[in-house]
């Protein structure tokens, strides 16, 4: 599996996210440049997290108009895979490639901890070495994680099962107690409509080594190159 | 001709830092403060002199990069 991970004044996870994907495929990914109109074709994209662009206007606003996301968009629509973390969400977002926005935080702090997830599905590029209803733990790390969506939106997301993962109790409980942000229906994590687009606000590139507290992410890196290479 | 730009969250969304800068005021000890929502105000130099074409890019400007209409409402104010 070939991938690509784009970079922006800002970005901060992008080494991390390349290191999970030097893990499991024991090659690594291209760097591109937000400024790179165009880059080697790839595999899959991912669009790292961090602070792009200081976070101005609004998270992701000015990242999604960046020559790389024009690429990004136009390989996206050709069934590129795009994996999309935490301000990449937001990124994505903005740039149209996923429905609903990401706002501030309920409580207005920071939240950087360890959240369980359940997983909606086993069915898609990022999920298959997941069980439906599994519950994983890999951290979140945002102020603007709030996903929000119009009741249109939601139910479309619902009935096609664009949920990806959704936030809950260590027992799978999907209640307000397991959510970190606000986020309507504890959604985390959503696809776009073939499922060949996701973005999620947790950090599963932080989740591949035992020694950095647990192992649940490297199940999504590990899919991907079954389902890529 | 200069534009003021006001982006402000759609009635329905919850406004969290409104909330607080409400609940801030009233611990100052203005107790008439209810309801606050927060917004942006951007205010833009236009080489344009046609209203009606200034305030038509406005729109698409507002629309591509300015406020986000998931949950964000603008209105376009042209001066001068």
């Amino acid at each position: 599996m070939k991938a690509a991970v784009l970079v922006f004044p800002g970005s901060n996870r992008e080494v991390d996210v390349a290191q999970a994907i030097e893990l499991v495929t024991g090659r690594k990914p291209q760097m591109v440049w937000h400024g790179d109109g165009d880059f080697e074709k790839t595999d899959l994209i991912v669009v790292p997290g961090g602070f792009s662009y200081g976070d101005y206007l609004r998270c992701g606003a000015m990242a999604a108009q960046s020559p790389v996301m024009a690429e990004v968009k136009r390989r996206a629509n050709q069934g590129v895979p795009v994996l999309a973390i935490c301000n990449g969400f937001q990124i994505v977002t903005e740039a149209g490639l996923l429905p609903g926005t990401l706002m501030r935080n309920a409580h207005l702090k920071f939240v950087c901890r360890d959240v369980h997830l359940k997983v909606e599905t086993s069915q898609s590029l990022f999920t298959n070495r997941y069980q439906a209803d599994q519950v994983i733990r890999i951290p979140v790390a945002h102020a603007e994680g709030n996903y929000f969506a119009s009741e249109d939106t939601l139910k479309q997301l619902e009935d096609r099962g664009q949920v990806a993962f959704r936030y809950c109790a260590p027992d799978g409980a999907v209640d307000a107690g397991g959510n970190p942000n606000g986020s309507i229906r504890n959604i985390a994590g959503v696809f776009n409509e073939t499922k060949t687009v996701m973005g999620l606000m947790p950090h599963p590139e932080n989740a591949v080594e035992p020694m950095f507290g647990g192992c649940d992410g490297r199940a999504l890196f590990e899919g991907l190159v079954d389902a890529l290479s | 001709m200069k534009a003021r730009v006001h982006v402000t969250l759609k009635n329905g969304v919850l406004d969290p830092q409104g909330k607080a800068i409400g609940h801030s005021l009233n611990r100052l000890g203005f107790a008439e403060v209810g309801d606050v929502r927060q917004g942006k105000f951007i205010e833009l130099e236009l080489a344009e002199t046609d209203a009606t074409k200034a305030r038509a890019r406005l729109d698409e400007m507002c629309r591509k990069l300015l406020a986000n209409t998931v949950i964000e409402n603008y209105s376009i104010e042209l001066v001068g």
